[in-house]
């Protein structure tokens, strides 16, 4: 295998797993708001504007294994 | 397939090369400054329809940064409200033919996330003194200081990294498909796009302001503890 193919499989393979663990996190942390908005539906604009910062913090990891992939792809350093 | 991650310059002035985001940035600038005044300058207390519409956003906007700073927002409106509907319409910008919207590219993002980062720094500061400020590096041990200063860089990083990441990966995705598939397919992902930009500006405003109600508070907290040690 030459770099070139071994870059896009490594850049696959980044941006799969690094989909899959944010991805199991926000369905928890939606899951536990709607659990909560149910309880109490008065304090729902807190929540959700928690929810929403918490998901952002959460979906920065997805983002970065694609500013990953997206390096190993277009500025790597190993192909001239 | 062109790199998202380098710019070609369109023109130069002098040695300066000009890029397209520069341009995009300054004719939104341009725009916003002048549907600004134009509006400013016929304020009525019977307001049109408008006015009406802008001082429901700006209501809306007071109220968010209430909740998150739990006091006055009239010092952060301008700055929190500013970042918010400029990089709104940058995100939406995208929608018009051969225009990107500045926000894919890492310098527009790393520019607007290094004044979030001043205004954090600004704030504290003012809130707090210097040393009152500094003095909340080191809440709630001194062993806390290296993380606390390497909490500052890295939120300020990812507060970049997360809206070139979200706003690029959507124009390159629309590329991708443009190019596989071609005219009138990639309008859903468009669509996409829009709930995505909308909620990126949010939460680039909102974190903004998490950040900046962090450090005017944390002093607060500490200089309260310090009055009534329990």
């Amino acid at each position: 295998m030459t770099v070139e193919e071994i870059s896009i499989l490594s850049a696959a393979i980044a941006v799969s797993f690094g989909a899959l663990g944010p991805g199991l996190g926000e369905g928890r942390a939606v899951a536990a708001a709607l659990d909560a908005i149910a309880r109490q539906p008065e304090s729902a604009g807190t929540i959700s504007r928690t929810l929403f910062v918490g998901l952002a913090m959460i979906e920065t990891m997805a983002i970065y294994c694609l500013v990953v992939a997206l390096l190993v792809l277009f500025a790597n350093p190993f192909v001239k | 397939m062109n790199s998202p991650l380098v710019i070609e310059p369109l023109f130069y002035v002098g040695p300066v090369p000009i890029t397209q985001p520069v341009v995009a940035t300054w004719v939104i600038m341009a725009v916003m400054v002048l549907f600004s005044l134009l509006l400013s300058r016929h304020l009525k207390p019977r307001p049109g329809r408008t006015q009406a519409v802008m001082e429901l956003i700006t209501g809306a906007l007071d109220h968010q940064i209430e909740e998150v700073v739990q006091s006055d927002p009239a010092p952060y409106r301008v700055l929190i409200g500013t970042i918010f509907l400029f990089v709104l319409i940058a995100n939406w910008s995208g929608m018009l033919p051969g225009v990107e919207p500045p926000t894919a590219h890492l310098e527009t993002d790393a520019a607007l996330a290094l004044l979030v980062f001043a205004a954090t720094l600004y704030h504290g500061v003012r809130s707090n003194g210097f040393v009152g400020y500094l003095k909340t590096f080191a809440e709630p041990t001194w062993i806390m200081i290296p993380l606390n200063l390497v909490e500052q860089i890295t939120r300020t990083f990812s507060l970049i990294i997360r809206l070139f990441g979200n706003v690029m990966s959507g124009v390159f995705v629309i590329g991708i498909m443009l190019s596989l598939a071609g005219l009138l397919v990639p309008i859903p992902l468009m669509a996409l796009d829009l709930l995505t930009g909308a909620v990126q500006a949010y939460i680039f405003a909102i974190l903004g302001c998490v950040f900046i109600g962090a450090a005017v508070s944390e002093g607060r907290d500490a200089a309260s503890q310090e009055r009534s040690p329990s």
